[in-house]
């Protein structure tokens, strides 16, 4: 237990070459980062290296000093208890609160607030000039506000949204979060859900609850978002049984799994192999030749996605700066992250495992493919599954997975056939002011699930 | 109804055995929890089953009982085990459970405190998650429904990831040995806000918690107390909203037909039965709606981060 323990411990502090989600600003920008002592990270126009934040527990904050014009760094954000203890931020906006706990009975309102851009008395050569003599981002907020005519006249959830207004311009903060299946797909959902086929947070929870993925189990995944579900079922083996990653054609892109910071002992449990593969075995050639054609075809794919990632991982490993993806991320885009460890994630299935696989059959199979019709795919597939085995097909439209929830309970195939869409309402809990967010994601997705029974 | 081991996984080599237990599905609203017992039989609307006809068949198969009524015999798995589990308690269903596992960030290795064990809905959910090396602590104060959840992570066969302990955690907190040692803590209390110090105190650091409250005031209270010492502080609701098919043969509106101007639906086409669909899949087609009735709420959760200091 004390080892598992340790590892455990070890996996919530960054280090060198480790990957970390980093949430700049309370979420404005989020960008997934490898750490290395020459990796820069560019925030507003100072680039800023990112060797301060290896070591550190994850759940740190870092705030960036950028005094005079040298290079700017990030340091550890020292809580000013008194400011920071009674301020939360939520979703933008501010709870503050009075000594007691309560709200403080605010008299104040905005009657005599009048647009006209004369309440700030600095001027941008003012701020510059304070720069220059090496003024800290927060002295620079204290002095703007010194300077505001109006600041005073604010009632103090505005007075605190104005200080927030200014910390993320002059003394932005940095969160070290970890990458995991949770903070991934949120990030993704949020600046860049395309890539992983609008597949909410909560709905990719109930693909792997509806699936039961555990650990010692062989899952059989067709994720073509990304590489997210492949990566959060491996998270959930935790390096027992295996994901096998099944595809049509040429096989896809996992980028994303390299972004979890999954042990090489995690790695090695994610395979892949083509669908046409996993059938050939199951039939005599001349019953099916189609099948043959299709697994020669892909066999020559599977080579050439060989070498590329053999180029890519070798390329990556002399160039680590490249990891940091923080230019594009405003471009509401994650990119790959380019240079990363040579792990060995999405090795060819063995015809050994395959075989294994023929005669125990899988134990669960997830499907996450918008673009490939979902019946002809399940009528393929299911009957690779052992059989009371659960799955859970995901689907941005209801059509497809009605069609084959009809054909499934026509052919008798499976039991317990259910589509469910999730549905999920953030709160925003202030004293007296306690309501659903005004902004919320209308749509999740849709899964059809159930349990295969025995043919026979 | 975990594999502790790969061979013992489900697989079409592994038949049902005297002793295993097994999900006797009926509907998908009617599901039963059964010990297979030789000589013990199961009687039901649909007849009589001999236990005895079970023993050597894999799970997923189809029985038949007596009168040639039939059931399927499922092995267990803690969503299926959530369906047919006897209510001691209100209890956590796959919507909250799913997403209490996801943003908790529970994985393999965690160590997990509960409180209260309930009827061990989520707790079942939590051991899968932890499996095979990490550990839930759940406690409740009620001593009775604490032994039964007990018995009930036995006949799972959960019982060497679960330790079920009788403890007033509202008021005396979690217990001392575990301080510092939490990856994860999950409450389900009438006044939760009362046990979050002692939460805080057990929780690694950046360690997550999550509080289920069913009432909007216990979250306020909660909420309150978390602002000390957590962080990205976040509460939510999550439901389900189940769909119905039906494939259906819609009447067409054709003007020409029958020489009427239109107003009149033409004749019915004959709907046809048996193997339609498969023949012919574009004579009719398959509709789908929400159905009727949903569960409307079940609880708020609300989801912290204990604060890292440096």
């Amino acid at each position: 237990m004390s080892s598992e323990n340790n590892n455990n411990n070890k996996s919530r502090m960054t280090w060198e070459g480790c990957s970390v989600l980093l949430d700049i600003n309370d979420g404005d920008r989020l960008v997934f980062a490898r750490l290395s002592p020459a990796a820069k990270l560019k925030i507003g126009n100072k680039n800023c290296s990112l060797q301060p934040l290896i070591g550190c527990p994850f759940g740190t904050v870092f705030q960036l000093d950028s005094s005079s014009d040298a290079a700017a760094f990030l340091s550890p954000f020292q809580s000013k208890g008194s400011v920071n203890n009674t301020e939360e931020i939520k979703d933008g906006q501010f709870q503050v609160e009075s000594k007691d706990g309560q709200p403080s009975g605010e008299s104040k309102d905005n009657r005599s607030l009048i647009d006209n851009n004369t309440a700030q008395s600095l001027t941008g050569e003012d701020i510059e000039d304070m720069r220059r003599q090496g003024a800290k981002g927060n002295e620079i907020i204290e002095a703007l506000i010194a300077n505001s005519a109006t600041f005073d006249k604010k009632t103090s959830f505005s007075q605190e949204k104005y200080r927030l207004k200014k910390q993320k311009k002059y003394a932005p903060k940095v969160l070290i979060r970890r990458p995991v299946a949770r903070s991934i797909c949120e990030a993704y959902f949020k600046k860049y859900p395309l890539k992983i086929g609008f597949l909410r947070v909560d709905t990719l929870s109930l693909l792997l609850s509806m699936a039961n993925v555990s650990s010692n189990s062989d899952i059989l995944v067709v994720d073509m978002v990304g590489g997210l579900l492949t990566g959060a079922v491996a998270e959930r083996l935790g390096g027992t049984g295996f994901v096998c990653n099944s595809y049509l054609g040429q096989a896809p892109s996992m980028d994303i799994v390299r972004i979890f910071n999954l042990s090489d002992e995690i790695c090695k449990r994610i395979v892949r192999t083509s669908v046409s593969d996993l059938l050939s075995q199951k039939e005599s050639p001349e019953q099916n030749p189609k099948h043959d054609v299709g697994s020669l075809e892909s066999q020559s794919n599977d080579q050439m996605n060989a070498s590329v990632s053999m180029e890519e991982i070798s390329h990556s490993s002399e160039n680590v700066i490249s990891d940091v993806g923080a230019e594009n991320a405003e471009n509401s885009s994650f990119p790959a992250l380019r240079a990363c460890k040579a792990i060995k994630a999405g090795e060819k299935a063995s015809q050994e495992m395959i075989d294994s696989w023929k005669e125990n059959g899988f134990s669960s199979l997830i499907i996450a493919a918008p673009d490939l019709d979902t019946w002809t795919l399940v009528k393929d597939l299911l009957p690779l599954l052992s059989n009371s085995a659960p799955f859970a097909i995901y689907h941005q439209y209801l059509q497809p997975l009605a069609t084959c929830m009809h054909n499934l309970q026509l052919e008798k195939m499976a039991i317990g056939l259910q589509i469910t869409e999730p549905w999920l309402r953030e709160y925003q809990v202030l004293p007296s002011r306690t309501h659903p967010c005004m902004q919320m994601s209308a749509f999740g997705g849709y899964i059809l699930s159930g349990t295969k029974i025995s043919s026979s | 109804m975990l594999a502790s081991h790969p061979e013992k996984r489900i697989s079409f080599n592994r038949l049902i055995r005297n002793g295993d237990l097994v999900i006797v599905y009926e509907r998908h609203d009617n599901m039963k929890a059964v010990t297979v017992s030789e000589g013990s039989v199961l009687q039901n609307r649909f007849g009589v089953f001999k236990h005895s006809d079970w023993i050597g068949k894999p799970f997923g198969s189809k029985v038949f009982s007596s009168k040639g009524g039939f059931v399927y015999l499922l092995a267990p798995t803690p969503e299926l085990w959530t369906l047919v589990l006897s209510h001691r308690t209100q209890i956590l269903y796959i919507a909250d459970i799913s997403f209490v596992i996801m943003y908790l960030e529970i994985v393999p290795g965690c160590l997990v405190l509960e409180s209260g064990t309930g009827s061990g809905s989520l707790t079942t959910s939590l051991a899968r998650a932890v499996a095979p090396t990490g550990h839930v602590y759940t406690f409740d104060f009620h001593e009775q429904r604490s032994a039964s959840a007990r018995d009930d992570f036995e006949r799972t066969g959960l019982s060497n990831l679960i330790s079920c302990g009788v403890r007033d955690i509202q008021g005396v907190g979690f217990p001392d040995e575990f301080t510092g040692l939490a990856d994860s803590v999950f409450l389900d209390l009438p006044q939760p806000w009362l046990a979050i110090p002692s939460a805080a105190k057990m929780l690694k650091q950046d360690g997550t918690l999550c509080s289920f409250s069913p009432c909007i005031e216990q979250v306020q209270r909660s909420c309150d107390v978390l602002q000390s010492r957590f962080t990205d502080i976040r509460t939510f609701e999550v439901l389900l909203r189940t769909y119905e098919i039906r494939e259906g043969q819609m009447e067409s509106f054709r003007g020409d037909d029958n020489g009427s101007n239109g107003s009149i639906p033409c004749k019915r086409r004959q709907c046809s039965d048996g193997n339609y669909v498969l023949s012919n899949p574009t004579s009719s087609s398959v509709m789908v709606r929400p159905c009727g009735e949903a569960r409307g709420h079940t609880g708020y959760l609300t989801f912290a981060r204990l604060k890292c200091f440096t």
